[in-house]
């Protein structure tokens, strides 16, 4: 975690890339965390039912993990003020098997300026956008 | 069937106030992989300037899941059991961190429903405030309701 007072952005600037797992015992720690139970999250028969290759991770989940590649920048996570998902791009299946799906999560300052910085982050799987544009705006230290 | 637009630009506040507690703060950061202190210490989180322990900023969406569910449910809405409506965008706002100890009002307001092709695309803005009327967090959401539009049937 870095210091917030270090936190002095540019545009350009760009975040180092990093990776998270998502397991089938993540989907179901945040169904019970959020009491979202689609179906489509935890049973397979009913994903496939409605023509899903496998059991997919919220949009919400891919998207909070994502975030934490701000946060932990940021050092505060209460300086984040704002975040814009323009879309969810393509469901992220989730096999069931001791691996998971695996998100890689670019980011990149894109303005900044009255205290403020927006990033705009990108979430891929396995070389497939999962969400276009994930845009973030930050409070700066003043 | 289509979604009865005279629903747009109705707003209704759920009758139930939302208790933020830490416990449930502690579950939803670890349930998303973030083990960040301001999350899970109130001394980490006090020596950075907040109250109480803070939500992790997508933590408004749970609040949102759980009382935002308005008018889906309304019989006279027309939003029928299949297709179901998935979420194609979504904008969070907070206008402060959510914290332990804070008691919250949730306020659905229609703003649009709208042909996408054969879909319909339907959007709503949430108003999250305090029991005193300070505001906390907007969450916008946009849904896209499959196949609905008269072009699609």
């Amino acid at each position: 975690m870095t210091d917030t007072t270090s936190v002095r952005p540019r545009v350009g600037t760009r975040l180092p890339t990093r990776t998270f797992v998502i397991s089938r015992a993540d989907l179901m720690r945040y169904c019970g965390a959020t009491a979202d139970f689609t179906a489509i999250h935890w049973n397979e028969r009913v994903a496939r039912a409605v023509g899903l290759p496998d059991v997919i991770a919220h949009g919400t989940l891919t998207v909070s993990r994502a975030l934490h590649v701000v946060t932990d920048w940021l050092g505060d996570p209460g300086a984040l003020v704002e975040y814009e998902v323009e879309r969810f791009a393509r469901p992220l299946a989730v096999p069931d098997d001791d691996t998971g799906a695996t998100l890689q999560v670019d980011g990149e300052v894109t303005e900044v300026g009255d205290g403020r910085a927006v990033l705009r982050l990108t979430i891929g799987s396995g070389g497939q956008t999962v969400v276009s544009g994930l845009r973030v705006v930050v409070r700066l230290p003043s | 069937m289509t979604l009865n637009r005279d629903f747009i630009g109705r707003t209704r506040t759920a009758p139930e106030v939302y208790e933020v507690s830490r416990e449930k703060i502690r579950e939803f950061a670890l349930a998303t992989g973030d083990p960040d202190p301001a999350h899970l210490d109130p001394a980490a989180a006090r020596a950075l300037g907040h109250p109480d322990v803070i939500a992790p900023p997508a933590f408004a969406t749970v609040v949102w899941f759980r009382l935002g569910g308005w008018p889906l449910f309304e019989p006279g809405f027309g939003k029928q059991k299949q297709p179901v409506m998935v979420l194609g965008g979504q904008r969070v706002t907070h206008h402060r961190p959510i914290r332990a100890g804070d008691r919250l009002v949730h306020t659905t307001t229609v703003a649009d429903i709208s042909d996408a092709g054969p879909h319909e695309r339907f959007t709503c803005v949430h108003r999250i405030t305090t029991v005193d009327g300070e505001p906390v967090s907007t969450v916008t959401d946009t849904a896209l309701s499959r196949g609905t539009a008269e072009a699609g049937r």
